[in-house]
């Protein structure tokens, strides 16, 4: 995780020093059609790879536990919270040039910790109970800690401070400071990749090549492949299970925690409500994907966030929920274990 | 009905042979089954008998001072981003009601304010408007229903008030169809008044005339030739538009888009990219703070879309400025206006200012938008109790309908026909240094077809 966060930096870093390498764009409107399929190919990959992020927490739960943690995307939410305490607390948002590049990253990493433990913490309190239990048991624990996060977050929204805007009115949506502007980071033609654009990839791109490599060359993640193989016999072989379980928790939550900051930047509301979208998106992007699968999550994803994109730009956005729904149906038709799913084992 | 009990009889137990003559476990548990009902009921029949007596005993102490009680509800959003406005709505109510000391015409006053919104939704919910209703007619001391908030919710409760005859008065609704025929869907209004008769009515201006002003507003001061319309595909937001969408046709403004969007999205910038793509000089959205305006507006300014945006009514509550941010809102990135049926509390004069006033000293801030709504929606129902001749609800109905040059908080107005208030003006507001900010007053005279 560590040098993830710093090639996380450093990529942000390179990309927030030349804000002003372009200027000011005008908008002299009549985007020429490959213009607007570019534009909206780029929005579709920075919303999938948000998507993406948090789909991950999603499939490395199920691929070890067999569990649809359904608090996971009300995690996020409350990680968003968390990040606007934060900000507010510390002032962040004040902070100039690099000071404000150190509080993004502080921001990052503490959301990402905040995230990481209090997934931890549910599957300690909520789940590890309940591990002989039947699946059914296990999964209404899930929604059961789902409706809390919400209801924290509800109360949550109602401190007293200056971003909560006093506190007055818990359920409002609140405005997330604007840490990275949506200025263009670079602009061709009247194709705009904003700074938020540029950091979503900085934050993500690291993040998967980070977790890939931990998953296939490194002792934990050899011990997570195995759990999520046999627990039984990994058990056998010497391996913690309870353990390996408690570190995916974590790990996952992480990776919500550091999705949850970038799309806070880059959509620039929280709301209590927010984790029920996020978690359905990612829920589905992983099933697209082939659950369990991590790739197949990242892919699912980055489809999911494409061809939202695009329906909401060639059809009605009213339409893009079916027309989401309707693929996703016709893949399970043709490949009901997703995409990149393995083919369905059988656990007794 | 022998027979019916004949039936349930052979049907009330699955425990039957193959055959299908009852087995004789069947016969058994069916028949204790019907002896625990019988001592059961003549339980709840021996505690029903001793509430009555305990209920009556203080009734028989004071007879000298009979129980006259009526109570008034009100039934509004109060969890979720509303909040801050349907609270002021409710101090409004209550405030019209301690005004007259919490007595009209010998009878005491009670008032209870009801919630229509879940924290699932965050907004309005079907489910438990209508419960709402349900309970409030269930009750006969309830003899006004003020709500509710949104068109929507209107449009589930109000048929099963006007059924059961109970007066309701809105502080908010303004979906033309909900009253005016021909506005709405083709069944609008008959299918809100089940009984025939008009029981629902409202003290704000409908949509017809604030779409129409809207527009108005994009031809002549924002000199839009070419507008992008978005909607939330709710009865408010959508109906809202369609007026706008009309009045531009009608008055040479080009309509380049009209779409409803997903009210749950996380951004729009797609959405966007459609709208720089069509080039329009304004984006008129029809909807709340609750389905994702301030998102709408904060996606527009960050995909380079610096153009005036203009929403309706059911934004005009301080949650959509803190929801918006102060960057999104500035004249610089394009402006915002909004436009409301009838003008801020700053601006009321008479009887308003007054209530302002006397709201600042008891609540200690300025009342949102809506509050003289709700201050006037109870001002209007005591008025029409105290001039009820009975005290029952068809009385009440026949008195609220019967409201004419009524002196309050807004005006001098009369409730139509149709159940809505005479008042056409509205007004233009704009959003400056983090707070509402008057333009002008519009509408009076604009008739919408």
């Amino acid at each position: 995780m560590q040098q993830t966060v710093a090639a996380a930096e450093f990529l942000a870093a390179c990309a927030l020093s030349r804000v002003d390498a372009v200027g000011g764009f005008a908008r002299d409107g009549l985007l020429s059609s490959q213009e607007v399929f570019t534009q909206q190919l780029v929005t579709g990959l920075s919303n999938g790879m948000i998507i993406a992020l948090i789909a991950i927490g999603y499939t490395m739960v199920y691929g070890i536990i067999e569990l649809i943690n359904f608090a996971h995307g009300d995690l996020c939410m409350l990680g968003a919270y968390f990040a606007l305490t934060v900000v507010g607390a510390l002032g962040v948002d004040q902070w100039a040039g690099t000071g404000g590049m150190m509080g993004l990253v502080l921001v990052l990493v503490g959301t990402a910790a905040f995230c990481g433990s209090l997934n931890w913490s549910i599957n300690r309190l909520a789940y590890r109970p309940l591990r002989k239990a039947s699946k059914l048991s296990l999964l209404v624990s899930a929604i059961g800690a789902s409706f809390i996060l919400v209801n924290l977050g509800l109360f949550w929204g109602g401190l007293p401070m200056d971003v909560f805007a006093d506190g007055t009115s818990s359920a409002a949506p609140k405005a997330f400071p604007a840490l990275v502007s949506a200025a263009p980071a670079a602009q061709i033609g009247d194709v705009i990749y904003s700074r938020t654009d540029l950091l979503v990839l900085c934050v993500t791109l690291p993040l998967m090549v980070a977790l890939t490599y931990l998953v296939r060359f490194t002792k934990l993640g050899k011990a997570m492949r195995a759990v999520a193989q046999n627990p039984t016999g990994a058990s056998l072989m010497g391996i913690d299970v309870e353990r390996v379980i408690g570190a995916s928790f974590f790990i996952g939550g992480s990776l919500g925690g550091f999705a949850t900051v970038v799309y806070s930047l880059y959509n620039q509301t929280v709301s209590f409500q927010m984790g029920y979208r996020m978690g359905m998106d990612a829920f589905i992007a992983a099933v697209l994907g082939g659950i369990g699968n991590l790739p197949g999550a990242v892919l699912g994803g980055i489809l999911i966030g494409v061809i939202r994109s695009m329906s909401d730009g060639y059809l009605e956005a009213r339409w893009t929920n079916t027309v989401v729904f309707g693929i996703l149906i016709l893949i399970l038709v043709f490949r009901p274990s997703g995409l990149l799913g393995a083919k369905l084992r059988e656990k007794v | 009905m022998d027979e019916l009990l004949g039936q349930s009889e052979d049907t009330d137990f699955a425990l039957t042979g193959e055959d299908g003559s009852r087995t004789r476990a069947g016969r058994f548990v069916s028949l204790s089954f019907r002896v625990m009902i019988r001592r059961t009921a003549s339980i709840v029949a021996a505690l029903t008998g001793a509430a009555f007596l305990l209920a009556a005993a203080p009734v028989l102490a004071v007879q000298d001072a009979p129980n006259k009680k009526l109570k008034i509800v009100s039934s509004l959003p109060q969890t979720g981003s509303a909040n801050a406005q349907t609270t002021s709505i409710v101090n409004g109510i209550k405030m019209a009601i301690d005004e007259r000391g919490a007595m009209v015409d010998g009878f005491k006053i009670e008032f209870e304010a009801m919630d229509d919104a879940s924290p699932q939704k965050g907004n309005w919910d079907g489910q438990i408007e209508s419960a709402n209703a349900k309970r409030a007619i269930a009750d006969p001391a309830v003899v006004g229903y003020i709500g509710t908030y949104n068109s929507g919710a209107a449009k589930i409760s109000m048929p099963l008030l006007n059924k059961a005859g109970l007066v309701m008065v809105s502080p908010g609704n303004t979906a033309a169809g909900l009253t005016k025929p021909g506005l709405g869907e083709p069944n609008e209004p008959a299918v809100y008044r089940p009984s025939g008769k008009v029981s629902y009515f409202r003290v704000v201006p409908a949509d017809d005339i604030q779409g129409a002003v809207a527009c108005e507003f994009c031809r002549n001061d924002l000199k839009a030739k070419k507008v992008f319309i978005l909607h939330d595909r709710e009865l408010y937001g959508k109906g809202i538009a369609d007026v706008f969408k009309k009045t531009a046709e009608a008055t040479g403004v080009e309509v380049v888009g009209f779409e409803g969007i997903d009210a749950k999205a996380s951004n729009y910038r797609s959405l966007v990219t459609k709208i720089r793509a069509a080039a329009p000089d304004v984006v008129f959205f029809g909807g709340t703070t609750q389905t994702n305006a301030a998102q709408v507006l904060k996606d527009l300014r960050a995909g380079g879309a610096k153009i005036p945006f203009v929403s309706p009514d059911g934004t005009f509550e301080k949650a959509f400025i803190e929801a918006a941010g102060k960057d999104s809102v500035t004249k610089e990135q394009g402006g915002v206006y909004i436009t409301f049926g009838g003008v801020p509390s700053e601006m009321l004069t008479g009887i308003g200012a007054k209530f302002v006033k006397s709201y600042q000293a008891k609540y200690g801030e300025i009342p949102e938008a809506y509050a003289v709504y709700g201050y006037e929606a109870g001002c209007v129902l005591l008025d029409a109790i105290d001039r009820a001749e009975t005290k029952d609800r068809a009385a009440i109905i026949a008195a609220v309908a019967a409201t004419k040059d009524f002196n309050g908080a807004l005006g001098t107005w009369s409730f139509d026909e149709n159940g809505d208030t005479s008042i056409r003006t509205m007004s233009i507001n704009t959003i400056e240094d983090g707070a509402f900010k008057f333009v002008r007053t519009a509408g009076g005279a604009a008739k919408a077809k």
